[in-house]
């Protein structure tokens, strides 16, 4: 019985106490990414955003969610329900496993694998599923067609963010996320981290993971002008919100593997007294809220593209140009002997 | 050299980055809005709201069912009853005004030869039910006390255009 506690029981537990430690909070980070995103849309269309339910509109995200928890779950009757009821669970629940390998401080990460980066290059390719099973399982046209745009879309600049992530392998010369975020660490700071090096490819991810999270400018699998709301046009209530849910942790995921990858993860900008003060998973949250920022900019700033537009810009300049970078860089780093050990 | 022009700026994103400045130079600017149920915008004197029945300052009511307003109404939202009354003059005894059917264009005001019926500044008059919106004599005399000051302004203002 000891034994059982000790070997099985209480580690157990000790992760579950952990996961909770990242879900709980990620999930507060969600509702207020969503009072974020109108209050900065608000502010950049002369507007105000939503300011009466508590002070400056924060309890708004509380509101919201309590309104769709108390919405009925409506289920159509040409549809595929344990699919339709799966389809947003799974969105959900992808967009949550991925953070296992997000290092939010040297050593504060729950899986601390090898392979990170295959990891959360896998889980964010089977994000795709959620969607084209809740569009397949709707048995509607609109949905079924925001599917369809949705998948190719993901699978489109999936490559691209593949050669990007090569790229960074390359010069960080290690899979594990909290390796490629040390290997940014200088004496240079912010100078230090992959962003400056590799700047354009730094433009081509953030541009893909704007597809990837099936965003402004690139919405096209929920554009409502054509298509009402894409895959979610059945779904209400809790489903709707496990999808809304998820849509937004996958931003929140994105930025911070965006972070990782180009920005230094949880490195403060420079080696000054006052930088180094600040614990490392605050600067983490703030470069994240910086790129969300973007997120939101861009939505506030650009038209939508139209399909074709889309799969020129994925196929037929960042895929050529995202693979010439890598040739160019594994190149250079071969031929000036930068090869990282 | 339009070409090479045109393929640097679309290679440097320049009318993204154009784009996203004159988003964030919007961001500093005053805001548009009005916080509505607490702030108002400014309406005109002319400003065609809810009707009033309005009275003398003796409080007698001004209105000599003459009909011209039931008449002047192209909606038919008006319907008025009239008896003499004890003292022989002509008063009415119904004036209801449907305002489901009301279209605000103002000819019943226009129409009225003693400035009796009127139409307020008032626009936040909403209701539950319909039924509430058929308006009887007794609820436009209530709304002539009730915003019996602001007309006057607002005729006084509007009078010299007159």
């Amino acid at each position: 019985m000891v034994e059982f506690w000790d070997v099985y029981l209480l580690p157990a537990l000790i992760i579950v106490g952990q996961i909770l430690l990242i879900v709980v909070p990620l999930l507060v980070a969600v509702a207020y990414l969503t009072l974020y995103e109108r209050k900065v849309m608000a502010v950049m269309q002369l507007r105000k955003g939503p300011n009466v339910v508590g002070p400056f509109g924060l309890l708004q995200p509380l509101a919201d969610g309590a309104k769709l928890f108390f919405k009925e779950t409506v289920v159509p009757t040409g549809a595929n329900k344990v699919l339709f009821l799966v389809a947003p669970m799974l969105t959900f629940i992808l967009s949550l496993i991925a953070w296992a390998v997000i290092p939010f401080d040297e050593g504060m990460v729950l899986a601390n694998i090898n392979v990170g980066v295959l990891y959360l290059f896998a889980i964010s390719s089977l994000g795709v599923y959620g969607i084209i099973v809740a569009g397949w399982a709707s048995n509607s046209r609109y949905p079924f067609l925001g599917a369809l745009r949705s998948a190719a879309q993901m699978v489109s600049y999936e490559v691209s963010i593949g050669f990007v992530i090569v790229t960074v392998l390359l010069c960080a010369g290690t899979m594990n996320l909290t390796g490629i975020v040390l290997s940014q660490k200088g004496s240079l700071g912010l100078l230090n981290w992959w962003f400056i090096p590799l700047f354009p490819m730094f433009i081509i991810f953030f541009v893909s993971i704007l597809a990837e999270t099936n965003r402004h400018p690139f919405d096209l699998p929920e554009a409502e002008a054509e298509l009402v709301a894409g895959y979610q046009t059945e779904y209400s209530s809790m489903a709707f919100a496990l999808f809304f849910l998820g849509e937004y942790a996958n931003m929140i995921l994105m930025s911070g593997i965006c972070t990782v990858l180009f920005l230094g993860g949880w490195l403060p900008p420079a080696d000054w007294a006052i930088f180094t003060w600040i614990p490392g998973i605050i600067w983490f949250g703030i470069k994240v809220a910086l790129l969300l920022f973007v997120f939101i900019w861009v939505r506030a700033t650009l038209p939508r593209y139209r399909y074709d537009q889309l799969m020129r810009l994925g196929w037929k300049v960042f895929l050529p140009f995202s693979l010439l970078w890598v040739v160019l860089t594994a190149g250079f780093l071969v031929y000036f002997d930068m090869i990282p050990a | 050299m339009s070409f090479i022009d045109k393929q640097a700026r679309s290679l440097l994103l320049a009318e993204i980055v154009t784009g996203l400045a004159t988003t964030f130079r919007y961001m500093f600017k005053t805001k548009a809005t009005i916080n509505y149920p607490y702030e108002k915008g400014p309406l005109s004197p002319r400003f065609r709201g809810e009707h009033v029945l309005r009275r003398y300052p003796n409080g007698e009511e001004r209105c000599i069912a003459c009909k011209l307003c039931e008449a002047a109404c192209p909606a038919l939202a008006i319907t008025i009853e009239s008896e003499p009354r004890d003292d022989g003059s002509r008063r009415t005894t119904r004036y209801d005004i449907d305002m489901t059917k009301c279209i605000y264009c103002g000819f019943c005001q226009e129409a009225c030869p003693v400035d009796a019926i009127v139409q307020g500044p008032n626009f936040e008059f909403a209701t539950e039910t319909r039924e509430e919106l058929f308006f009887d004599k007794q609820k436009l005399l209530d709304n002539g006390d009730r915003w019996e000051q602001e007309i006057v302004q607002n005729l006084v203002a509007d009078a010299p255009y007159r």
